[in-house]
């Protein structure tokens, strides 16, 4: 992964069998068992359990990423974001989460 | 044809036969190692995350959680076995079990008891021949694990985990395993999963990277709930992960080994039945020849 800018976050989504999304970001919002979480750059260190849900990347460009994530957890430490959960892809939700 | 001649013929063509099969086991072998280790390296980027997020936890945070504190005294152990589905593989599943045998006998010198889990079919007839009882036996993937099946017998094992002693709860998990290292090489490998002993290795964080002291949201406890399980989870998928890598690897040394025992079998009967034929046309000929001389003294 590239060092990320200054003001940006390096990203990463993993799955319990792959990498599912990884890069630099602008903001990244996700939600945790209690709420809703927004994350820009030089956030505190924090562990949350993730409520299953969207998380929504935003990139440096602008572009928005979608996300689905559930039954894991959310680390940011030194700008670095994982999303780390059992079950993850990419897109829109699904009714069974086959991936 | 003489009925030597015939019986070394019949044998080169079971060789033969056999060395088709275990050619093409060999090669189905080779090509299933490819992709195995590619599950190994994907699944790689979820074990490291969640291993640095518990070992973040656990140096942290001074709760006192069950997963994480040591009890002092330890009376019931589990063992789990990771052996394979179908044999043909060399030693593979038997140094699972003879190194499984070496801890059991170990723990038990320690005054433990010891519960035995067991993955691949190999391990459940070995326990069935030997009428030795396995708490939870499962069977039917080895070749191709799924993450499902390592969340059952991940929640498995934590419910055993937490359960109270008195109820025949263990205080102790431990794991057998084959590691794959490269394609001729597989160590059997003898983890303790539980209590946890986070930092370990390869995958421990980069060293001289402090730690930072974390929120944890919602609590410590919450979060600690949540991720051991998750820990223990990704470490059971790893370890089939490898497991099954692994016994491709196994299988194909195996299969290799056993084609060039078909070739050098083939060849020593074909000498044999060479040598039967030869032999066959001598005595011919030397018939012949006595018949002819027979037949002119006889004038």
């Amino acid at each position: 992964m590239d060092e990320p800018a200054p003001h940006e976050l390096s990203v990463s989504v993993v799955s319990a069998d792959q990498e599912v999304w990884s890069g630099a970001a602008k903001q990244i919002i996700a939600r945790t068992m209690v709420g809703q979480i927004g994350i820009l750059a030089g956030h505190e260190p924090i562990l949350a359990i993730l409520g299953s849900g969207e998380v929504r990347v935003t990139t440096p460009a602008g572009e928005v990423i979608t996300a689905q994530a559930a039954d894991g957890f959310l680390s940011v430490e030194h700008d670095r974001v994982t999303v780390v959960a059992r079950n993850a892809y990419l897109g829109e939700a699904r009714d069974t989460a086959s991936a | 044809m003489g009925a030597q001649l015939r019986v070394y013929r019949q044998r080169i063509k079971a060789a033969q036969t056999t060395k088709k099969i275990t050619r093409a086991m060999e090669l189905i072998s080779a090509s299933r190692i490819q992709k195995a280790q590619a599950r190994v390296a994907a699944s790689g980027p979820y074990s490291r995350a969640v291993t640095h997020a518990v070992s973040a936890v656990a140096t942290y945070s001074n709760v006192d959680h069950i997963l994480t504190t040591e009890p002092e005294t330890i009376t019931r152990a589990a063992v789990v076995l990771f052996t394979s589905d179908r044999g043909l593989a060399g030693a593979f599943s038997t140094n699972i079990i003879r190194e499984s045998g070496e801890l059991v006998a170990k723990l038990q010198a320690e005054g433990k008891e010891v519960v035995y889990y067991t993955v691949g079919r190999k391990a459940a007839a070995y326990f069935a021949f030997r009428r030795r009882a396995a708490e939870k036996i499962w069977t039917g993937d080895t070749e191709h694990p799924v993450f499902a099946r390592a969340q059952e017998i991940g929640s498995t094992l934590v419910e055993k985990f937490v359960q109270p002693e008195a109820d025949g709860g263990v205080n102790e998990i431990h794991i057998v395993y084959n590691r794959f290292v490269n394609s001729v090489t597989q160590i059997p490998e003898v983890v303790r999963l539980l209590p946890l002993e986070v930092v370990e290795g390869d995958e421990a964080p980069t060293e001289g990277e402090a730690l930072p002291a974390y929120e944890f949201e919602p609590d410590v406890e919450n979060v600690l709930d949540s991720l051991l399980p998750v820990y223990i989870e990704s470490r059971i998928f790893n370890a089939m992960l490898q497991s099954a890598a692994a016994e491709h690897a196994a299988r194909q040394v195996a299969m290799h080994a056993a084609s060039d025992n078909a070739d050098n079998l083939i060849k020593d009967y074909t000498r044999l039945a060479n040598n039967a034929r030869q032999s066959e046309i001598t005595q011919q000929i030397s018939e012949i020849v006595g018949g002819a001389d027979a037949l002119s003294s006889a004038k």
